[in-house]
């Protein structure tokens, strides 16, 4: 259905003129460790049209970013797959498909954690109401198992509601080893 | 990658071999044409082998559960072949291991139909 080729050129220029903050120090507050917080406090903040290929291009981003944060293939993978999950609703349930609706991603590394939210411009979402996919009357429905992913695959999942739309953050934290060992006593 | 898929028939049964992704807009819609085709032709015994599959996201998922109920609805059987860890996983954690007739041999899943 997709050449590989075109799109990932195409999707790369859409990404390039929408970059709106790059390599931002998240936090000032451990000022004796300048060095530190420039390699690790990154943050960046894609706005994307609402389109599949916009799915898959933040499939693509958070596979990177999470193998370039410290993350093993496996943790990588359930990163990437629960950025995709965010992004389907976000362009699909959330906006709609709209042209004139964007997606917002954004990425930050923070010292121990990659933190990733994904937002929509749609008609909101209440995560409380949602059906457990899980329950005998659900196990056979054809949808509903998207936030039940995201929330296997990541460490923390949160939603906020803008006006308009849903703000969904997903926080992933880094293993010890991945990060010098200091982030076990937060 | 998008999904590619090849279709043959062994002892009266549908196998379904499957490549690639099988998600929102490339492989899910595809899954569903190929399973609705064949349930038209009379294929009810159904074979889908995943061992190619790559990626599966929560609507592949679902169109994997939607191929499960529509050709038992037709009174026909599928099962699935040949999963892979991530499609192991995927289906543990949302409870459908047990709902799928799960095999690791194309022969024994052949002889496991009902004749």
């Amino acid at each position: 259905m997709f050449d590989t080729g075109t799109l990932g050129q195409a999707n790369y220029g859409i990404l390039g003129s929408s970059l709106i903050l790059a390599l931002s120090r998240a936090s000032k507050r451990e000022k004796g460790d300048g060095n530190r917080l420039s390699m690790t406090a990154k943050k960046v903040v894609y706005k994307l049209d609402s389109t599949l290929e916009s799915v898959n291009e933040a499939e693509q981003k958070a596979s990177e970013l999470a193998s370039a944060s410290g993350f093993d293939e496996e943790e990588a993978l359930r990163i990437e797959m629960a950025v995709r999950e965010a992004a389907v609703n976000a362009v699909y349930h959330g906006n709609g498909y709209d042209p004139n609706k964007k997606m917002t991603l954004a990425f930050e590394r923070t010292e121990d954690a990659l933190v990733i939210t994904v937002s929509d411009e749609g008609h909101g979402l209440d995560p409380e109401t949602l059906p457990d996919p899980l329950a005998p009357e659900n196990l056979l429905k054809p949808s509903g198992r998207g936030i039940f992913l995201i929330r296997s695959f990541m460490d923390e999942v949160r939603f906020r509601k803008l006006d308009p739309g849903t703000e969904i953050t997903l926080i992933k934290h880094v293993r010890s080893h991945d990060a010098d060992g200091k982030e076990e006593s937060k | 990658m998008t999904m590619k898929s090849n279709t043959r028939q062994v002892d009266g049964v549908t196998i379904i071999d499957l490549s690639g992704r099988i998600t929102l807009g490339e492989g899910s819609t595809v899954l569903r044409d190929l399973v609705r085709q064949n349930v038209a032709k009379g294929n009810k015994k159904i074979l889908l082998n995943l061992g190619d599959v790559t990626y599966i996201d929560s609507s592949g998922i679902g169109e994997l559960v939607s191929a499960f109920t529509s050709v038992r609805n037709a009174g026909g059987e599928l099962k699935l072949l040949n999963l892979t860890k991530k499609v192991h996983d995927l289906l543990q954690i949302t409870k459908l291991y047990t709902v799928f007739d799960v095999k690791d041999d194309e022969a024994a899943a052949i002889q496991a139909f009902s004749k």
